[in-house]
């Protein structure tokens, strides 16, 4: 089971693993990121006082919730290369990474909008009231108070959504993107075994996950401090 | 300095305030007392506009107040401080900074004027020493201090009081009470919604008694406790004192 154990546990390609792990991390980094600008733009939709902007909001949330994320990378992978070439009538050579990083900012995006619109509506009502009553706008109520209290509260679920991240830059590797998983694939297609590369992986996978929700507790404990 | 012209607010099937009509003036000390449920707090909330009446006038210094006309109807809103039972200070702020917010939001202030209000009313509701310490870290009666001195940084004509001792444990609602009768002594008109039958009867010179969404007593306050008119009243003021 574990034959090319000696062929696949060297610096080389521990090196050649690091190498897709780094990928995995920069794809899952770049999607939070892009994912919690979405979000806050889908929080305010949902929020807004226009039924024309919460009905896109939860459109959104629900179906890229609703749908598995291997489908939306597929669709995304076929359908930006089509209107490209409907444009422009040329023929799009395209950057997988590129393709599975917009994929990824979208999911995280629906996620992420839910995060933060929770996080706003855990802030207490008194809050907004107080705010009210001593003059200041609802933009102001929002950037003084209530973001900086709802930001303590999405903190934790947003680490947890970037281990999910890193976790699902997994799912790139069908169209072609050489992260941590292709990787192993691709050392496990040249000695003719899976399993050394597939553990090695994990650990690698495990490594990142693992450092991640701790810095993340210390994160929590020094947000608390006011509290 | 504030009229109120048959003001209705219903919440659902719930009659909350009924046809009240009420005139507040200048320098009074205005309790709100009645059982619960009476619509004390929302008769409260709908004079500064945290309730939207369903019908009837609310006027301050003569003029009314129209949320339409929404310029003219914030800088009314500005003229009156509001004190809430739950403090709701900013968490995330200290003491100083929740009195400064507003003062240079929206007063415009530099961050030095600001502070300069602030010390001064902290100073006199005995929380000066505090200045630098989050809400979480005070005590009820302290915080509740801070939220009344907050108020007054915004320098306003009338006070609103809902039920500001009711969250406090029982040796910190002097404190609290101690610095309203302050207030009320530099002249500062307030209406009080409270269940402080001492505060409203030796502090509060009128008392005014809801029950049921309506005005019941409106009276000198030695009077309203001396001398009930109504048997409603009489009942309430004989389950509230234990002799």
């Amino acid at each position: 089971m574990f034959s090319a154990f000696h062929e696949v546990f060297t610096f080389e390609t521990a090196l050649y693993f690091g190498k897709g792990a780094l990928i995995s991390l920069g794809m899952a980094i770049l999607s939070l990121f892009l994912g919690l600008i979405l979000g806050i733009l889908g929080a305010s939709a949902k929020r807004s006082k226009y039924r024309l902007l919460r009905w896109i909001g939860n459109i959104y949330v629900e179906v890229i919730r609703g749908t598995p994320m291997l489908l939306q990378i597929l669709i995304i992978f076929s359908v930006i290369p089509s209107i490209y070439t409907a444009i422009t009538g040329e023929v799009l050579r395209i950057n997988v990474y590129l393709i599975g990083i917009i994929a990824m900012s979208i999911n995280s995006g629906a996620y992420s909008t839910e995060l933060i619109r929770s996080g706003i509506n855990g802030v207490d009502k008194g809050q907004w009231e107080a705010c009210e009553t001593l003059g200041l706008s609802q933009w102001q109520t929002m950037r003084f108070v209530v973001l900086p209290q709802a930001f303590k509260l999405i903190v934790p679920p947003i680490i947890s959504e970037f281990v999910t991240l890193i976790k699902d830059s997994s799912l790139t590797s069908c169209i072609g993107a050489i992260e941590l998983l292709k990787s192993a694939q691709i050392v496990g297609a040249e000695y003719y075994e899976v399993m050394s590369p597939y553990f090695l992986a994990a650990i690698f996978y495990l490594v990142m996950t693992i450092s991640i929700s701790y810095i993340g507790k210390h994160v929590e404990k020094r947000l608390a401090v006011s509290d | 300095m504030i009229k109120v012209e048959h003001v209705t607010k219903n919440f659902g099937s719930l009659h909350a305030v009924k046809d009240v009509s009420l005139e507040v003036n200048q320098g009074e000390i205005v309790s709100l007392i009645g059982p619960s449920g009476s619509g004390k707090s929302t008769l409260l909330r709908c004079i500064h506009g945290l309730e939207k009446p369903d019908s009837g006038k609310i006027y301050i210094n003569d003029e009314v107040m129209d949320p339409s006309d929404s310029k003219k109807y914030r800088e009314q809103r500005n003229r009156m401080g509001f004190v809430f039972q739950h403090f709701n200070l900013f968490p995330n702020m200290t003491v100083l900074e929740n009195c400064n917010l507003a003062q240079i939001q929206v007063g415009g202030k530099t961050k030095e004027e600001a502070e300069k209000t602030s010390m001064e009313y902290l100073k006199r509701v005995g929380l000066a020493d505090k200045r630098d310490s989050y809400p979480n870290n005070l005590s009820g009666g302290q915080k509740q201090r801070v939220a009344i001195a907050r108020a007054l940084c915004m320098n306003p004509e009338l006070m609103l009081f809902d039920e500001p001792t009711s969250a406090l444990d029982p040796e910190m609602i002097k404190e609290v009470l101690e610095v309203m009768k302050d207030l009320g002594n530099q002249g500062m008109t307030m209406i009080v919604v409270t269940h402080e039958m001492g505060f409203a009867r030796k502090v509060g010179n009128r008392v005014i008694f809801l029950d049921r969404g309506e005005i019941v007593e409106d009276s000198p306050s030695e009077e309203f406790f001396s001398h009930p008119q109504s048997e409603r009243a009489k009942d309430f003021l004989s389950k509230v004192f234990y002799e």
